[in-house]
Formats: structure tokens, C-alpha cells, sequence
């Protein structure tokens, strides 16, 4: 074995004092991919950041992380600045916010190239032009836009240009994929292996998604509590987890292909919602033509089924929802929620509609009041639209429902975890009984493990309470899990709709088939034959 | 480019509109005051034949909605009071006629506004680069001594009366120390040197009041733009601090500071009126104060139309100058 590029020993962090990294230790060499997998609160970003000195000042950093021989943590501020970006290039999670603005890519990529050799702009700029050809971007109109004239796979490419300037040994990868589209997800991951492939550049990546892990990982670094609870090759990750921990939080994984699609079989009764050649245009101004975001979209829901509804950003999911609750008025075609025509309804049964109809949100921290307890939170629906009776044995009944101790109502938001509100926005959504429930890319938000639990929450009151739903998500896996029919939407065309099982075992379009194979799968061997498969189906 | 131009011609178009609003709303103010500004001028004894005739030279016999078009045909064509040998010719572009001081409004105005541009530019300048650079000392080193210092200070700045400052400045800075002149204006042209030394306690009393706002602003801001993930990035990258911060943070704490900027001296070039009279600066807000005593309406309408002028194209400068600044605000 060779020398380790990277040596973690003894790796503490803390702030104030709450410790969040203890003890960590492992090695990265030469041209290898390490992940780091976790949970949120496991430590995993902070162990990179800490690499480069990105911490803020209020943390405490012990241990030693030796970088070909120097310690990054004792090095002094000019040494360190040379590692940044000399010796370590990195690559953050959210493209969009991870450039500035006001200047132009150019400017950007021209200053880091600057920043470490006494070379002229111009050639500074020859510099970012063959970097941006490296990470396969159209350099000369990339030079000369700003971040927000470019889509988020694209910034994540002009990210990864900038880690690239100087050619480091070590690239470090906080999250790189998870705020993209599945699709763009697979494009970044093809860019940065072959980057390895041809530059020899050795990965740290941080992630959370243990699809990403089986699809780039050589080894991998389980983290939990900031704590080092498994070391393993990829491959002996997947097949023998030593720690229990890995093995549940491999359980917990969906991964497209093992969900049980149970085939169920709803009475061919008529549609609760009906969708029929809808169209939402939105006016951008300046000029420009109007934005068509749905665009001839006809669906129907039925009385007690769920249908997922899967698609990119920008492919106008939200907004289909948005027109069900009123807050977007169509610009053609008629919606029909329980016999009603929405485009044609008074005040009056609108408001009969919105009481059918149970909304839970993708961000459960943002979605439920801060400064209001769980119970009122629960309880204002009912408030809202006027309900008589007890709504404290209500709230209590509906706690108890989503499988919470009904003598929380009293608790704040802030005191519980990041499932548990998801719950709380269940019970919420459920409220007044309705007939449609609107889940939102309702577990997006979620660490995995608590992901599964909430799914399996859904679809049982689902079962039980036989209420129509609206699953919306861009995660192939979770609409497996959960849907009936599922619908593909893209660019605000409904491209392919059928049963669960047909349309994502056996897709008949293009556009969906490579959705599919572009949803990693937790398992190396697998992914990699997916991985091949999806490169005969791009070329 | 066309795009540009077709910006800035729908935006002077406002600009225009809101002044003939402002201009409109002004006239109808003034002249619907209980007040006969030909009583002003009708000499005494004041009989009714005299004011009759004082009224109709002036052009106040006429109905009001008439006398607002007579102004702003005026703006383009001139006009003349009265007829004959006793008639007044106010040449175009004539904004009115003070009667009593027996001048055009306009040159009223042209001979008051170097003292105000000279002043606010002045002050602006000042505030500006100092109020910033407190403001980003302040956050770069929050918390600290320099942080509080830079704060108490600003905080005095934001409560304290004009003319209390102009006060104490007159009295340590003129009377104690005996350093710079307290009173009086010397134009530009007369002596650059004696212009600038006789402005610089008015320039430090405006700018030290205003100062503070910018200082507390630029200071959020920038502890907001250090948090953003451009700024990781772009230590990440190792770029040099100094580029971090001069050049990156910078230029996204300058967005909302230069809004306020370009307001806040259209509003100051419309006068000074505190800070002119501390110092006797013969400026548009003496003159403003003057006009208000006089019940000189002409007048009084011309320097508040004048003020609504600058308030105006100050947000015209900042809505052009916020599109080269923020590349998003830019018509696409």
C-alpha cells in the first residue's frame, strides 16, 4: 500500500461545548475515492471543512490531519491559503449559492487561477478556458456569464473547474450531487470519476445518499455521532457491514428495484380529481415569451389512490399542485377536485375544496410555526374552517395517528427531531379528514433512516383512511414505495403514465427510461451494470 | 444594447410623469392657500383698484387649473408680466417670478444651488467612504473593541440634532481650537482653497450624522455576505483575503448601501436647511425658509419642485446604477 496523501489521527471538534467529532481517524491516497456517509449531526462536513480551515472561529479543532507531510491544522495562514486551492481543491452542495453573483464566471475562475500563479489575465483566462472544456462546459459563453445566467448542473461543473485550477492531489466533495437532479447527479458523478481516471486526483466525498457511495466509492468511512463506526471497502461495505449501525442504515436505503410495488387493485370508481388538458403559463416580463410550466397536462386521481408524480426541477410538479390548492390559476383547461370545476368555483366552494384537501410540506422545519406549540399547529385547521367540538381530543387522537405520545402537544417545533415534525405536518394535513392529501416532496428533507418510517406512516393511514393522494417527488425509489400510477412529468408534459410497476420496471419512453437509470442504486456491483447500461442508452 | 436604451427611455418617461404629478400636487398646495400673494405686492394704502391690478399682473386673477398651465407653458416659452413699459419678461425655461425679490425663480435657484451641490457632494463623499469603512472595520471585527467603539460612535451620530453637532462643531473646532473658519461661503472658481476650507466643518457636521446610518448598514451587511458560500468558496479557493474581502464581499455590500446613498443626497440637494443656517450658507434650503416666510409662493414652488427634481433623478441614477451593479437586475 502506498503512502497515505491524507492522514486523519485523533480528530476532534467542538464547538462551545458540544463536541460533534471525536476521535476520527482515517487515510486517503493517491488517486482514491474515499466517501464519508452519515446521517445529519454525524459529523461529516465538519470533518472536511475543518481540512481547509472553513470552520468558524468558535470551533475547536484537535488531533492532526497531515497533508504530505503538514499538518493542515497547525499550518500558518500563508501555508494554508496555498493548500487551498493549490493542494485541495472543493467542491460544495449548493451550486447555486457557491459563486458570487456580481461577477462573471470569468472573473472567477480568472482570480483563482491568479490567486496561486503570478501569470497574466490572460493567460490566467487561457487557464479557465481549458478547465471549463475539462469539465465538458462551453467555455467561451461560460466565460463570459454570471451564475444566475446557468442551470445548477452546470455552476456544480464551473465548481469543480475552480477545485481543478491547480491541479490538487486532493479533491474534497461536500455533498456535490444532492442539491441536483437526478440526471445532472449522474453527469457529475461520471465528470469527477474520470477526473480521477485522467488526473489522478484522489476524492474525499462527503454524502449521505448510499447510492452515490456504491456508484464512486473505493472505500468508504461511516460516521455516526461524529464517531468512526465502520471503515470498509465499497464492496465489503454493501456485502458484509461489520457495524450494526451500517447495516441498518443499508436497510433503510430504497433503492429503485427493491421496494415491494405491490400491484393493488382500485375499483374503477370515478376520479376524486380530475385534470384535463391544463395549461399554467407564467409572464416573465422584459419581453421575453411567457414561460409555459404545465403545458397540455391531463391526470386523474382516484378515490382512494395514490398517484406519484415524478419529475425534474423545473418540470412543473409543484406548480400541478399549486393549481389544485387555488394558489395558480390555470390558463387552460379545467381541474375537477370532488365534482367541482375549480375554474369555475365561488368563494364558497373553494373553500369547500381547500377543506378537502391536506397539503404536508417537503421542509418540515419551515413549514410548522416556531413560536406556535405542535397541538396549535395541528389544531388550525380546524380553527380555520370553523370545526366544532374538542379539538384538543382531536389533535390528540391525530398525534396518536402519526405515532407521536399525544401529550406532546404542548411541545415547540424546535424540540423535536426532523421526522417528527414531518409527523406533526401529517397530522396537520389530515386534520379536517380530507379526501385529496398533497404530499410534497414530503421526505426529501429527511435523513434516510427516518425516511422509510415516514413513508411507511403515510402509506398506512393512506390504507386505512382511504383518502386520494397527490405524491409528488423527484425520487424514483419513494414513488416506487408508495404509488399506485405514477405520472412523468417533463418540461410540463405528462410523458409516460401507468401503473408503478410498468412504467419504472419497463419504461416505454426515452426520457423516462433514462430517469431510471440515472436513480443510483445502493449496491457497487449493480450500479455499475446500470452505469454501463445508461451509457449505451446516452450514446 | 437596444434594450438598454428602451430601459432608460421607459425610465425618463416616469421620471417625467412623476414631476408633472409632484408639480401639479405642489401648485394646487400653494395656490389654494388661504393666502393672496398680490397682497404682497399691492403697496400701501392697499385699495381694492391697486390689488386688482396687482392680481392680474401677476397672472393670479385667472382660474387656478389655467395658472398651472400658464407655469408650465412658461417652462418652455417664457413669459411676460403686464404689458408696456412696466412689464417683466422671465425668459424660457421660466420656473416663475418672485415678485419681491424682482427676480426669476430660476436664477433665485442658480445663484443658491453651487452652495447646496458644494455642500451635499462634499458631506456625501465623505459619509460615504467613511460610513463604509467603519461599517466593514465594525464586522470584520465583531464584537471587539473597534466593533463597539465604531458602533457607540455611530449611534450618537444617528441621535443627535444637526444642529446641536453644527453647534459644538462651531465651538471646539472655531472657538477652542481656532482651526477653521465658521460661518460664509467662497465660490469655487474665486479660490478652490478658501471653498474647501470653509466647507469642511459643514462637510464633517452632514457627514458625521449621516455617516452612522452607513456604517450600521454596511456592517449587517457585510456579516451577512461573510456567512454567504460565494465567500467559503472563495477562501476555499485561496484567494488572498484582502480579494476576498475588498473585491468579493465588497461589491454585494455596496447593493443595498447605494440605494440609500443615491436617496439620501437627492433629498440633501434639495437644502440643507439646518445644517446651512449653523453655518450661514447661503444654500437652496435658506432660501427655501425665506420663500416660506414671505408667503413668496412663485418662489416656493420652484425650490420644491426643484427639491422633487433631485429626489427623482436620484432614483432614476439608482435603478441604472443598481443594473451595474447587480447583473440580475439587469433587464434580460
Amino acid at each position: 500500500m502506498t503512502d497515505a496523501l491524507l492522514a486523519l489521527r485523533d480528530v476532534s471538534i467542538r464547538f462551545g461545548d458540544v463536541e460533534t467529532v471525536r476521535d476520527v481517524a482515517f487515510d486517503v491516497h493517491p488517486g482514491e475515492v474515499v466517501t464519508l456517509v452519515g446521517e445529519s449531526g454525524s459529523g461529516k462536513s465538519v470533518t472536511a471543512l475543518s481540512l481547509l480551515g472553513l470552520l468558524p472561529d468558535t470551533a475547536t479543532v484537535e488531533g492532526s490531519a497531515l497533508l504530505s507531510g503538514h499538518d493542515l491544522y497547525t499550518v500558518d495562514s500563508r501555508t494554508l491559503r496555498a493548500v487551498r486551492g493549490g493542494e485541495i481543491g472543493m467542491v460544495f452542495q449548493e451550486p447555486m449559492s457557491a459563486l458570487n453573483p456580481v461577477f462573471r464566471i470569468g472573473t472567477q475562475l480568472v482570480d483563482a487561477v491568479r490567486a496561486h500563479r503570478k501569470v497574466s489575465r490572460r493567460e490566467a483566462r487561457q487557464r479557465a478556458r481549458e478547465l471549463l472544456e475539462l469539465v465538458e462546459l462551453d467555455a467561451a459563453r461560460v466565460l463570459r456569464s454570471y451564475p444566475h445566467e446557468l442551470s445548477g448542473g452546470q455552476l456544480q461543473r464551473v465548481v469543480i473547474a475552480a477545485a481543478l485550477v491547480h491541479e490538487p492531489a486532493l479533491l474534497i466533495a461536500d455533498e456535490p450531487t444532492t442539491a441536483l437532479d437526478m440526471t445532472v447527479q449522474a453527469g457529475i458523478l461520471r465528470l469527477l470519476r474520470s477526473l480521477r481516471d485522467r488526473l489522478g486526483t484522489a476524492i474525499l466525498l462527503v454524502t449521505h445518499d448510499m447510492g452515490v457511495v456504491a456508484d464512486i466509492a473505493d472505500r468508504v468511512v461511516v460516521l455516526r455521532d461524529g464517531r468512526v463506526v465502520e471503515q470498509n471497502t465499497v464492496t465489503g461495505l454493501f456485502q458484509a457491514p461489520q457495524a450494526e449501525y451500517t447495516r441498518e442504515l443499508l436497510d433503510s436505503v430504497l433503492s429503485l428495484g427493491s421496494g415491494p410495488a405491490t400491484v393493488r387493485e382500485t375499483e374503477a370508481a370515478a376520479p376524486l380529481v380530475t385534470v384535463t388538458d391544463l395549461a399554467v403559463t407564467y409572464r416573465v416580463g422584459g419581453g421575453a415569451p411567457p414561460v409555459r410550466a404545465v403545458d397540455g397536462v391531463s391526470l386523474t386521481i382516484g378515490a382512494d389512490e395514490v398517484l406519484g408524480l415524478v419529475g425534474e426541477s423545473g418540470s412543473g410538479k409543484s406548480t400541478i399542485s399549486s393549481v389544485l390548492t387555488g394558489l395558480v390559476s390555470p390558463s387552460a383547461g379545467s381541474v375537477q377536485v370532488g365534482g367541482v370545476d375549480l375554474t369555475r368555483a365561488n368563494r364558497r366552494q373553494w373553500r369547500e375544496v381547500r377543506r378537502q384537501i391536506g397539503i404536508v410540506f417537503q421542509n418540515p422545519a419551515s413549514a410548522l410555526n416556531p413560536r406556535a406549540t405542535i397541538g396549535a399547529s395541528i389544531a388550525e385547521p380546524l380553527v380555520v374552517h370553523g370545526e366544532r367540538g374538542d379539538h384538543g381530543a382531536r389533535v390528540a387522537e391525530l398525534l396518536t395517528a402519526v405515532r407521536l405520545d399525544p401529550g406532546w402537544s404542548g411541545r415547540y417545533p424546535h424540540e423535536l427531531s426532523g421526522g417528527q415534525r414531518q409527523r406533526v405536518g401529517i397530522a396537520r394535513a389530515l386534520a379536517l379528514r380530507p379526501r385529496l392529501l398533497i404530499a410534497d416532496e414530503p421526505t426529501s428533507a429527511l435523513d434516510v433512516s427516518v425516511q422509510a418510517s415516514v413513508l411507511e406512516l403515510l402509506a398506512g393511514l393512506q390504507r386505512e383512511l382511504a383518502f386520494a393522494c397527490l405524491f409528488i417527488s423527484h425520487d424514483l425509489a419513494v414513488i416506487e414505495r408508495v404509488a399506485d400510477r405514477v405520472a412523468v412529468l417533463h418540461r410540463g408534459k405528462v410523458v409516460e403514465e401507468g401503473p408503478v410497476a410498468a412504467v419504472l420496471g419497463a419504461p416505454a419512453q426515452d426520457y423516462t427510461r433514462r430517469l431510471v437509470a440515472a436513480a443510483p442504486v445502493a449496491d457497487p456491483v449493480r450500479q455499475r451494470e446500470r452505469r454501463e447500461a445508461s451509457r449505451a442508452l446516452s450514446s | 444594447m437596444n434594450r438598454t436604451l428602451r430601459f432608460v427611455g421607459v425610465r425618463l418617461a416616469g421620471m417625467i410623469a412623476v414631476l408633472l404629478v409632484v408639480s401639479f400636487g405642489t401648485f394646487a398646495v400653494f395656490y389654494l392657500l388661504p393666502t393672496d400673494p398680490a397682497l404682497m405686492s399691492c403697496g400701501k394704502p392697499c385699495t381694492p383698484e391697486n390689488l386688482a391690478v396687482a392680481r392680474e399682473f401677476m397672472g393670479f386673477d385667472k382660474p387656478w387649473i389655467q395658472q398651472y398651465f400658464d407655469f408650465l407653458g412658461a417652462i418652455f416659452t417664457g413669459r411676460t408680466f403686464g404689458t408696456g413699459a412696466t412689464a417683466i419678461v422671465c425668459p424660457a425655461p421660466c420656473f416663475g417670478y418672485s415678485f419681491q425679490q424682482n427676480e426669476s425663480v430660476l436664477a433665485l435657484i442658480g445663484d443658491r444651488l453651487p452652495v447646496t451641490v458644494s455642500l451635499a457632494v462634499g458631506a456625501a463623499v465623505i459619509w460615504l467612504v467613511a460610513g463604509i469603512a467603519a461599517g466593514v472595520a465594525s464586522a470584520l471585527r465583531r464584537g471587539r473593541f473597534t466593533d463597539r467603539a465604531a458602533m457607540t460612535v455611530t449611534l450618537a451620530g444617528v441621535s443627535a440634532p444637526a444642529y446641536l453637532v453644527g453647534l459644538l462643531g462651531i465651538l471646539l473646532f472655531g472657538f477652542t481650537l481656532d482651526v477653521v473658519p465658521v460661518s460664509g461661503y467662497v465660490p469655487l472658481a474665486q479660490s478652490p482653497v478658501d471653498w474647501a476650507w470653509h466647507l469642511v466643518l459643514p462637510w464633517l457636521v452632514l457627514a458625521f450624522i449621516n455617516a452612522a446610518v452607513y456604517a450600521r448598514l454596511s456592517r449587517g451587511q457585510m456579516l451577512e455576505v461573510l456567512g454567504e458560500d460565494f465567500i467559503r468558496t472563495a477562501r476555499a479557493a485561496g484567494l488572498p483575503e484582502r480579494t476576498v474581502i475588498g473585491k468579493y464581499a465588497l461589491r454585494n455590500v455596496l447593493l443595498p448601501v447605494v440605494t440609500v446613498f443615491a436617496i439620501d443626497l437627492g433629498t440633501l440637494l434639495g437644502g440643507a436647511v439646518i445644517t446651512e443656517r449653523v453655518f450661514a450658507l447661503p444654500g437652496l434650503g435658506g432660501l427655501l425658509v425665506d420663500a416660506v416666510h414671505q408667503v413668496d409662493l412663485p418662489l416656493l414652488m420652484g425650490v420644491s419642485l426643484f427639491a422633487a427634481f433631485f429626489v427623482v433623478l436620484a432614483n432614476f441614477v439608482v435603478d441604472v446604477l443598481y443594473g451595474v451593479l447587480d447583473p440580475r437586475a439587469r433587464v434580460s
